[in-house]
């Protein structure tokens, strides 16, 4: 299946900004079950600076903001050819290893709510359980656009009982790595089968697990990851794998719309 | 009337005086101990003049101290120097094999000869350098290697410096000003030169240039301010290599490197050698409430685009609790034992150690894994019942962060009073540059003394002074 | 170089000039107040004025006494312009700038500060003040001194010199501003003893005295005056001297960089405009006038400078 994905990021800024650096990790890597036919993005307001591969193998580039610009607009666009692998990512490659994905991080740590709900999982087997973990979590967070926020721990959104997928791919990755599981965010595209024009990006869950390796797990949309998942960039949290994270001084306030748009050719 | 105790450098433990001390002593001899005061006193001028001074922290700006200066020199014979540069050089090269390992496949973290606990819990350990390396391969290069003294053929390294290690400069200025005093002394005996170092560190860094590097490669010195405490040591650095010295907010990224703005744009830098700790030089990558940092420094260094001298995340290679792997690291990246020894170290976060350690408080030095300057550490011997006892509720409290070892038996020099020659405690500090070339050890270092009877603290924060150390042409 | 290299050396010389400037100010002061009978602490107002201090000083201690007054000009660290505080700014700048320092310069300016330092540390007694003044002067020469004989004729040296005579220009301006209406033609009818005193004073205060003396002989007047210490290009406190040395160290900024930024136009303009014309056009425009747009052109020609070299970002 070809998917044709453009993503569109635009900021704008009260007053004239007088620098900025941003890191973008927005660019697609091939894996099994994914492969990059093209892609590029393009700027309006930035410059290209450079770009390199973090420790997860992302795709960063770094851009600078133009000088008194009031708007940034960042448009990336590909084709992808995705295969079903129900949700198996394969065995951990790459320079970090994997005792760094059991890393609690400041988004991500333990505390009562977090240990409460993995008491409650009762199943033996350890992909069972993180299947259970992953249903607890949909069934005490309620999916609530607009409701959390991106500061939030993951104990935060246990206290609040709603957010979005962010919010429940870190309670997630709290509770695996508590429980023993490797474990890291993905940020990405999900192609909602009914329609083209998409609310936004999508995050989701990957644990390690002994013999299968990296699996994904959806919690939102309680299911695993299939054709429709274009993993884009992996962190510890979102902090680590989000589309744009950066610096900027001036341009007091600033206004965010995203528009995503993914359709099967 | 020598101290049998411990082993003092010119007299030895028998009281008969040492082969490299023997010029010395003739001239000593026949000096009017009052010109020799008077040199001191001179000595003290110069190096106020100079600005040869450092702040103490936590102290007013205002606050410019000396670090005491003693005249008689710290000789060490050319044999014992080829020998202790053997094991310098050996130490060095297995702390590059051990970064790079690290920060890469982390055979020695599957081999279980370090527990990967020991990386993964450290604060010191980058993660954003996984996979990243640097040109020529090279972490740190420039390092500084603590050791003492205890016998006549006994040494022990105390401590690696490999992230930013400071006091070259006062190697470098002692021997000016014990130059400029005793042009005699210097005519009878052989010395070899220190002074070529700044040099050396200019082609050592440009040597380590990425391969965009412009010919001859740009190198700078990145300060965190005059008001930081080794200020003084970073300016003069800048000026002995004839390289600018810049701060962060001189610098930004521009067309994708890191450029320092003159007064005719900005221009591209190649090699940074940097005085600001990890944590605070890219408030983008790191610690985003930083103001000394350039801000994506790290991404430019990551896309090849820069050399940053000492490489990020070299802290966790001279972190005070990987110290006790030392000989292992040594001898697995280099096939051979280690020629250095290491002073034996209890780890507090393992049982048997931290009960060890509790039991013999009064007998330990204690030391706060991740501090520096002699801060936070205890001395059993001459701490008080309180200070002990005190000690034992922070130790009890957070055992993890704690390491004790030893109190060594530290070698003692004479410093010159007013009642003649007196045998103090000292260490010593040689600096060590790493470039494509090879392994630079300047012959020479930096002798810390306590200046204080009986005392076994040098650092110059607890009131500590240096002496010239001179290594003879045997 | 470095922008805040050349900032930081400019704002040294700067800071050493009015170092120099104001001890030589407390100087004339102390002399009016033992030469003329009939001085009184109040005369300390116009001096402080002079030297852009009376405002903080009425501030902190209200009346005008003698004491307070040179206390004030001398060591007070509250007053950014006292020498105590100038020397201190001076010396923060050249740490700062070490690196484009020679040794000698660096240590000049380091041992200036600690000897100042030291004999400011305690209120100093009128016995002891004019030793004290001439370890100030004594100490800062020996900067300059080692400025002109160990650096290089370079960048370095052109941001040195051009914040030196900035400092200078806007001095002697102050100077010729605060008695300007003692210099005017119709004051010359007057030809009171009074205005003899005032008229040395300001001569005085810019060192000119034997110079004057040499130009135009034991006749002191005040169009002379003005036209010795606007427009004589032998005088190097004067204007017009400080002015084309600025305009010249620009010029080897221009060679040796290869352009010439917008500063090199109001330089220009500067000598142009304001030292071209005879001293009686500049009286007819009127002096106080005529000063005022000259301290106003020299401080648009600094903060030119800052921008056109990149002191800051």
């Amino acid at each position: 299946m070809r998917l044709t994905i453009t993503h569109t990021t635009r900021y704008t800024f009260e007053a004239p900004v007088t620098y900025g650096l941003q890191q973008l990790r927005k660019t697609p890597k091939s894996y099994r079950a994914q492969s990059v036919i093209n892609w590029k993005t393009t700027l309006g307001g930035g410059k290209n600076e450079l770009s390199f591969e973090d420790f997860h193998r992302n795709t960063v580039q770094l851009i600078s903001l133009e000088p008194d610009i009031n708007e940034l607009i960042i448009r990336s666009e590909g084709e992808v050819e995705m295969t079903n692998t129900h949700g198996i990512v394969g065995p951990h490659s790459g320079h970090a290893p994997l005792w760094l994905f059991l890393r609690p991080t400041p988004l991500t740590k333990t505390g009562r709510a977090t240990r409460a709900l993995i008491n409650e999982i009762s199943a033996e087997d350890p992909l069972e359980r993180l299947h259970e973990l992953s249903r607890l979590i949909r069934d005490r967070v309620s999916y609530e656009v607009g409701a959390s926020e991106l500061s939030w721990t993951a104990e935060d959104v246990m206290a609040a009982g709603k957010g979005v997928c962010q919010d429940h791919t870190h309670v997630f990755l709290t509770c695996a790595r508590a429980m023993g599981h490797p474990a890291r965010y993905v940020s990405g595209f999900l192609m909602m089968d009914d329609r083209d024009h998409q609310d936004a990006t999508h995050a989701w869950a990957e644990a390690h697990l002994q013999g299968l390796g990296w699996v994904g797990f959806d919690i939102s949309n309680g299911i695993s990851p299939d054709m429709r998942y274009v993993r884009v960039a992996t962190g510890l949290d979102y902090l680590e794998a989000a589309p744009v994270t950066g610096m900027r001084i001036g341009g007091a306030s600033e206004n965010l719309s995203v528009a995503v748009k993914v359709a099967q050719q | 009337m020598q101290n049998a105790d411990y082993f003092d450098e010119m007299w030895g433990r028998e009281d008969s005086l040492r082969g490299p001390y023997k010029k010395f002593q003739s001239w000593f001899e026949n000096e009017d101990p009052a010109r020799l005061r008077s040199k001191q006193r001179e000595a003290k001028e110069v190096f106020r003049l100079t600005g040869i001074t450092f702040n103490v922290y936590g102290r007013s700006e205002a606050e410019e101290r000396l670090i005491p200066f003693d005249i008689v020199p710290r000789i060490i014979s050319g044999h014992e120097w080829q020998r202790l540069s053997r094991g310098i050089e050996q130490r060095v090269q297995a702390i590059n094999a051990f970064l790079h390992d690290i920060y890469h496949r982390q055979e020695i973290l599957r081999a279980g000869r370090v527990p990967a606990e020991m990386i993964a819990q450290n604060e010191a350990f980058l993660p954003q350098m996984l996979g990243v390396s640097p040109p020529s391969g090279i972490y740190t290069h420039i390092v500084g290697i603590d050791l003492v003294r205890t016998g006549d053929d006994e040494f022990y390294v105390l401590e690696d410096n490999a992230r930013t290690p400071s006091g070259v400069s006062y190697m470098l200025e002692n021997r000016e000003t014990m130059l400029g005093m005793f042009p005699e002394l210097f005519a009878k005996t052989r010395v070899r030169s220190v002074s070529n170092y700044p040099m050396q560190l200019q082609q050592s860094l440009a040597a380590c240039a990425p391969e965009m590097a412009t010919d001859p490669p740009t190198v700078a010195v990145l300060t965190p301010g005059s008001y930081n405490s080794a200020y003084y040591e970073h300016s003069f650095l800048a000026n002995q290599m004839g390289v600018e010295l810049v701060e962060g907010h001189d610098l930004r990224v521009v067309d994708g490197r890191v450029a320092m703005r003159t007064t005719q744009g900005y221009q591209p830098i190649d090699v940074l050698y940097r005085r600001v700790d990890d944590d605070f030089l890219d408030p983008l990558n790191f610690n985003p409430q930083s103001t000394l940092g350039v801000p994506g420094i790290l991404d430019v260094y990551r896309a090849g685009r820069i050399t940053i001298a000492n490489a990020p995340g070299t802290g966790i290679a001279d972190d005070k609790a990987i110290y006790s792997y030392m000989p292992d690291i040594v001898e697995f990246y280099t096939g051979e034992k280690a020629i250095l020894k290491n002073v034996p170290t209890w780890r507090c976060s393992e049982a048997d150690s931290l009960t060890y350690v509790l039991d013999n408080l009064a007998d330990l030095v204690v030391k706060e894994v991740h501090g520096s300057g002699g801060y936070g550490m205890l001395i059993g011997p001459t701490a008080s019942k309180r200070e002990i006892s005190d000690f034992r509720k922070k130790l009890q409290a957070k055992p993890a962060n704690y390491i004790a070892q030893p109190t060594l038996a530290l070698s003692t020099v004479p410093i010159f009073t007013k009642a003649g020659l007196a045998p103090r405690h000292v260490d010593l500090r040689p600096f060590v540059l790493v470039s494509p070339d090879g392994v630079r050890i300047t012959p020479g270092g930096l002798t810390r003394v306590a200046m204080k009877k009986g005392s076994l603290v040098v650092n110059s924060s607890q009131g500590g002074g240096t002496k010239d150390t001179w290594v003879l042409e045997d | 170089m470095l922008g805040k290299t050349a900032n930081g050396l400019f704002w040294m010389y700067r800071y050493l000039e009015r170092a120099e400037n104001n001890a030589r100010l407390i100087e004339t002061g102390q002399r009016i107040a033992l030469t003329r009978s009939a001085a009184t602490d109040d005369e300390w107002m116009p001096v402080m004025q002079t030297a852009g201090m009376q405002q903080g000083y009425s501030t902190k201690h209200g009346d005008v006494t003698k004491d307070s007054a040179v206390d004030w000009m001398l060591r007070d660290a509250e007053n950014p312009s006292s020498v105590r505080s100038t020397i201190e700014a001076a010396r923060q700048n050249a740490r700062m700038v070490r690196t484009a320092l020679t040794a000698e310069v660096w240590s000049a300016m380091n041992g200036c500060y600690i000897d100042v330092k030291q004999a400011l540390n305690r209120k100093v007694n009128e016995r002891d003040l004019p030793a004290v003044l001439g370890l100030i002067r004594q100490r800062t020469a020996l900067v300059r001194g080692a400025t002109h004989g160990t650096m290089l004729r370079n960048d370095v040296y052109d941001f040195a010199r051009i914040g030196t005579f900035l400092e200078r220009a806007d001095n002697t301006a102050r100077i010729l501003d605060t008695k300007y209406y003692v210099l005017l033609p119709s004051s010359m009818a007057v030809g009171s003893r009074l205005d003899n005193v005032q008229w040395e004073t300001i001569l005085r205060s810019v060192s000119a005295e034997g110079g004057y003396r040499m130009v135009y002989g034991q006749k002191i007047r005040p169009r002379e005056i003005s036209r010795f210490l606007i427009l004589d290009r032998r005088m190097p406190r004067s204007l017009n001297f400080c002015c084309s040395k600025i305009r010249d160290n620009l010029g080897y900024l221009a060679s040796d960089y290869g352009s010439k930024p917008a500063s090199h136009g109001l330089a220009d303009d500067l000598c142009r405009r304001f030292m071209s014309h005879g001293v009686d056009a500049i009286f007819d425009y009127g002096l106080h006038e005529y000063i005022q747009d000259v301290v106003g052109a020299l401080y648009e020609l600094g903060t030119q400078i800052e921008i056109d070299y990149r002191f800051f970002e």
